[in-house]
This record gives structure tokens, sequence and C-alpha cells, in this order.
């Protein structure tokens, strides 16, 4: 038996957990590859046209694994302890279900909803249990993948922190894991800020409960968890990188909020606001990155003047 | 201090019952926005995030001709959308605009704990009366409950009508006289009557009834003017118009459980927020052989958006057709009305087939 992993959406948050996970059952897994033109494409034959870019990546992504692997594994969350999800990520099990029912596609899930206490270890047991695994091997399993991803998260964030003592002009990037990481839409601003000699600092890498409470003093009433995050992140880092830039994919339904609160209460940072919409042709975003980073290097040239 | 004057969205008719909540309930005046209107749209658009769901621009646009009309105190919901979040994004802009209102956040407060409510109605007036608030309370959904009762007849009678405009007429009536109920009974009686008027008008219905149910998401489906009035500009055809969604039907008896059994053949989960209504409707009224299907919700609206793979499931299982529309700030009329006029030939078409 072969599972597939979409490389999209939650992959990035979580795929040190399930790699592991699978690895330590003995069960043989693939993942798609990185987002590429043709992933991109026919996730929006997929797609309803007005639903978000990273939404139609992921289909494509399923479109990918399809005939190549038994079942793919499409996560189901309806929320966390921290807060609620975007309900894309609610309904994602559905959307993916309908939308590929006539290519017999066979999901392979897990849930995650605090109100039922369908948490995480509950949920990984069931999926186990459905993959003709032992409780007794599954639990351990579990913590094995669990402290991996702690282990690698970790490492994660201390090398950010080398990165954060570094001279070169550093970048706050925003935006959900999914977006940042994606190599179609996501890496080339990472690319482009190198090239034009500035650090990337992730803010999905961060201490989350830290991020959690810190969130609060930005904004009192956010209810989605993974905005709470990116929010709370720039609470912790802005005094230590130059610029922010928001990320976010078109038409992001949280983040259209979301990053008109911060644009309208964190001053004293620039902040640039990104809409990623998929279009081809870089050249308009990097003249964007390039005149932002200007702005950015006249400003501390201009203080230290003042020095 | 000040005297309180509150204000809420404008939304369907629901400023009837709000109003009365307000006044007779918290002793508080209480601002109606004016209808919404183009200027409305375009004073809330230009000052919200570009691609924000237009009912956000909507409750701007009211907002600030709410603090024209003399409001001062302004009352946001929570939501299990984006509209939960709402609320203190717009109190920011109203805020930078310069406009200095006390905004009460109901999403501040917790469906678990009900006195936390109680606590953001304490911020509207202080020296609240409980008992007064409850029978004032109990009153007005036995309002909303008429007025969705009302709305329900007009819209399934109002294509027969022998006299154009007859029933649209008492049911404008109907609403100017509830503005003057004081009690649940005067409610009772008033919505007696007016059914009977509406009943009196004279209607003619042809042997093969159409019949078209409207699904979507709740502020466009709700408010005619965000729609463009296609529900009564297809019901002005000759067509039955059913539509579910509404106050009544979605917060008063909420009937999620039953939805999630009925549709458990397309959907396992819950979607958010109305799209499970979108779905079960939808497929009751294609077993039950309706003509057709129209699916209305503001542009780039998730839940709806990812409700629409499981209509076009249905669509194809029970070979009904949907139209689907979707609202922005810039949505033209004349696409709308050629889209529907196409929608209707096809239906008729097919009607006639049978």
């Amino acid at each position: 038996m072969k599972i597939g992993i979409p490389r999209a959406f939650l992959y990035y948050k979580y795929h040190y957990l399930w790699e592991s996970f699978f690895e330590e059952l003995g069960i043989d897994y693939i993942v798609s590859p990185f987002t590429n033109r043709e992933i991109y494409k026919q996730g929006t034959i997929h797609a309803i046209d007005e639903a978000c870019l990273s939404s139609k990546i992921y289909l494509g992504h399923i479109d990918y694994l399809l005939g190549k692997c038994d079942y793919i594994l499409v996560p189901r969350v309806f929320g966390y302890e921290d807060g609620t999800v975007c309900t894309k990520f609610q309904a994602i099990y559905d959307v993916v279900n309908n939308t590929f029912r006539e290519q017999n596609i066979h999901i392979l899930y897990y849930n995650i909803n605090p109100k039922e206490t369908a948490n995480e270890f509950r949920s990984f047991l069931k999926m186990g249990k459905f993959l003709g695994k032992k409780k007794a091997a599954i639990t351990r399993a579990y913590l094995i993948a669990k402290q991996t991803q702690k282990i690698n998260q970790m490492m994660d964030l201390q090398k950010q922190e080398r990165l954060l003592e570094r001279k070169e002009l550093k970048i706050l990037l925003v935006g959900h894991q999914y977006n940042v990481y994606d190599r179609y839409i996501g890496d080339p601003i990472i690319q482009t800020l190198k090239e034009l000699g500035a650090i990337s600092i992730i803010a999905d890498i961060c201490d989350k409960k830290e991020a959690i409470e810190a969130s609060k003093k930005i904004s009192e009433t956010l209810p989605w968890a993974f905005n709470k995050e990116l929010v709370g992140a720039i609470e912790i880092y802005r005094e230590k990188v130059d610029g922010i830039i928001l990320m976010s994919s078109f038409p992001c339904g949280p983040d259209s909020l979301v990053n008109e609160i911060v644009l309208r209460r964190v001053k004293g940072i620039p902040i640039l606001n990104l809409i990623l919409d998929g279009q081809e042709g870089s050249a308009g975003m990097e003249t964007r990155l390039e005149s932002f980073i200007d702005i950015i290097k006249l400003k501390k040239e201009d203080q230290h003047g003042k020095m | 201090m000040e005297k309180c004057k509150v204000s809420f969205p404008r939304f369907g008719n629901y400023h009837i019952p709000l109003e009365f909540l307000f006044t007779k309930g918290l002793g508080v005046e209480y601002i109606t926005p004016p209808p919404s209107t183009k200027r409305t749209l375009e004073l809330g658009a230009k000052y919200s995030p570009d691609y924000v769901c237009s009912p956000f621009k909507f409750n701007l646009g009211n907002y600030i001709e709410a603090i024209e009309a003399g409001a001062n105190t302004l009352v946001q919901t929570g939501g299990t959308c984006r509209l939960g979040y709402y609320g203190e994004l717009q109190e920011q802009i109203l805020n930078d605009l310069g406009y200095h209102v006390k905004f009460v956040n109901m999403s501040k407060a917790s469906y678990s704990n009900p006195l936390t409510f109680y606590n953001e109605f304490k911020k509207i007036n202080p020296n609240l009366n409980l008992q007064k608030v409850t029978s004032a309370l109990i009153a007005t959904l036995k309002m909303v409950e008429c007025i969705d009762e009302i709305d329900d007849f007009v819209r399934q009678n109002v294509g027969f009508e022998v006299k154009d405009g007859e029933m649209e007429k008492i049911q404008d009536e109907y609403l100017e006289t509830l503005k003057t109920a004081e009690t649940k009974k005067d409610i009772e009686k008033i919505t007696k009557n007016y059914k009977k008027k509406l009943k009196d008008v004279k209607v003619k219905k042809p042997k093969k009834l159409m019949k078209v149910g409207i699904v979507g998401e709740y502020y466009t489906i709700m408010e005619p003017f965000s729609n463009h009035f296609i529900e009564k500009e297809l019901a002005k055809k000759g067509i039955v118009i059913y539509r579910w969604m509404n106050v009544t039907n979605s917060i008063l008896h909420n009937t999620g459980k039953e939805q999630k059994k009925t549709i458990k053949p397309y959907v396992k989960y819950y979607m958010g927020a109305t799209s499970m209504a979108t779905v079960c409707k939808t497929l009751e009224w294609a077993k039950e052989g309706f003509d057709g299907i129209v699916h209305v919700k503001s542009f780039g609206c998730t839940p709806e958006i990812d409700a629409m793979p499981v209509l076009q499931k249905i669509s194809n299982d029970y070979k009904i057709p949907i139209l689907y529309f979707s609202f922005d700030s810039q949505t033209s009329e004349t696409g709308i009305q050629t889209r529907l006029e196409a929608f209707y030939d096809m239906i008729m078409m097919r009607k006639e087939k049978k």
C-alpha cells in the first residue's frame, strides 16, 4: 500500500509529523513534487474560479497524485484550542471528495476538532487502525513522529535565530507556510530578496505559544489560529527586522482582513502588502521588491547619517 | 452623558425587529440606516480592503450612513466565517476616519457563556432591566418569524397576481404598521390581518407551476439590494420561489443535525457557515423535482465556494440546472439580466418537454 501526500496546504506545517509517522509504521508514501506550472494549471482546471490560489494549487497536487498511490492524505481540521481555522480547512475533505468523485479518489484522512475531543493523537490512532496497524505500534509511531516534529521545529527556530544575528538587511515574511515555501508562488520572493542582499525571516518559524499570546497585543478578537501565530510573530520579531512583507494568496479570506489590521496598527516599520495571484511574469513583483528594499536602505542610511 | 443612539447594519427587513428590541427592550434610541444604495456600497468599498467580501463593504457603508443620520453607538455581530472578525476592523477603520463612536462588538461575547452577551449589552445601557429585555426579546423573535412568514408567502405568490404590484404594496404597508406594535400581541394581530389581505389578492396560477429554489450566502441572499433583487425578478416571471435561508430558519429553528444527515451521501463534515444549508436545500429541492436552483454569494465567500463542487455533483445526479451568481461591488446589472433571462428560457423549455 502506498500513501500519496500532497505538497501543499498543511503539508508544510506537518510534514515532519506525517513522514515520520508513516515511516515508523513501515508504510510506503510519496510526496508530490514542488509546485510547477503543470500542477498549478491542473489545479485551476479542477477548482472553482474564485477559490483562493493556495487551494487551487492543493487540488493540482491531488490531481498529480491520482493513480500514483492507493490513498491520498487529506486531513480535515475544524479548529484548534488556540483558535479556529479558515473554513477551507473545515471543508477541504469534502471539496476534494466531490471534485475528484469521477476519478474514484480514495482519501486517507484524520479529523482535528477540539469540540469533539478529536485531538491529534486519537485521530492518528484511528487513521493507523484504518491502515491495519495495532494500537501499540501506532502509539509508538505517533510519539516518535511527534518527537521528530518537535526537534526539527526547534532546529528551524535555532537556525532562524542565528540569521537574526547577521548584519545584512532582514525582512520578515508574514504569510502562511503553504504560500511562503511554495516553489511556484512564494519561493521566487525569497530568491529575489536574496539577490537584493536581504535575508528572509519566516514569521511562521517562532515559538507558537508565545506568538499566540503576543498576537493579542495587536488584535483582540482575531479568530484564526494560523493568523494569530503570524500576527504574534510580528510582535516578536518587529524590533529585530528592517521591514515586513505581508504575503497572501488571492483572495485569501482571513488575510483580507488581518493584513488591513496589521497595516493600520503596526507602525514605525516599512510594510509591503504583496498579493500572490499566480499570474505569469515576475517583473512587476521584482520591481516592487526592489523599490521596497531601496526605501529601507535609504531610511537606514538616513538614520546612520543623523547619528 | 450623550444619549445613546444605536445602529446595526441594514439587512433585509430585520431593522424593524431590531428597532423594536433596542427601543422597547434596551430603552435606547435606534437609528435605522438608510436603505442600502449604490452610494452605500461605494462608501463602504472606498474604505475597505480591496478583496474583502462585499457584506463587509455594505456594513461599513451602512455604519457611515447611520453615523450621518445621528447614530453614536454601532453594533456588530460575531460569526463563524470572516464575519467573526468584521467588527474589530470596522471599528478601526471608522476610528481612523475620525468617527468617534462607541462600538459594541458581539464577537467578544462567547456563545458558551450567555452572560458575556449581557455584559456587551450593558455597554449600550448600563441600567439594563433584564425582565424588560427578556419580554422584548420574545416579542422581537416573534416579529422576525412573522416577517419571514409573510416574506415566504409573497415570494411564492407574487408572480401570479392579476394586478401587478398589489402584494408588494400590502407587504410594504405591513412592515410600516409593524413599527407601531407595542407588544407581542400587537405583532400577532397585525400579521394576522395582513396575511388575510395578502391571501385575498387575486392570483392566477397556471397548471404547470415552475419552482425555483434560492440558496447561498447569508447576507447576499437576504439583502435584496446586494443580490440585485434577483428573487423578485425571477418571481415576476411567473415562478414560485422557495428560499429556506432566513433568520427564523437559520438562527431560531436551526436544523443543522438533520441537514448533516440529509447530505451525508455528498458531505461528511461541516463545511463552514451557510454551506451546509446551501447543500441540504439544493439536494432536497432537487429530489422534489424543482425546475432549477439559483446560488448566490458575495465574491470570494469561501464556505459557499466550497459548497459549489458539491452542488455541481447534485446538479449532475438529479439533472437539475443551477445558476451561480457571485456579487461584488462592480457587478454589472446587464450581465445579471442576461443570465437570468437565459436561465429562465432554459428551465421553461425543459418544463415544456416534460
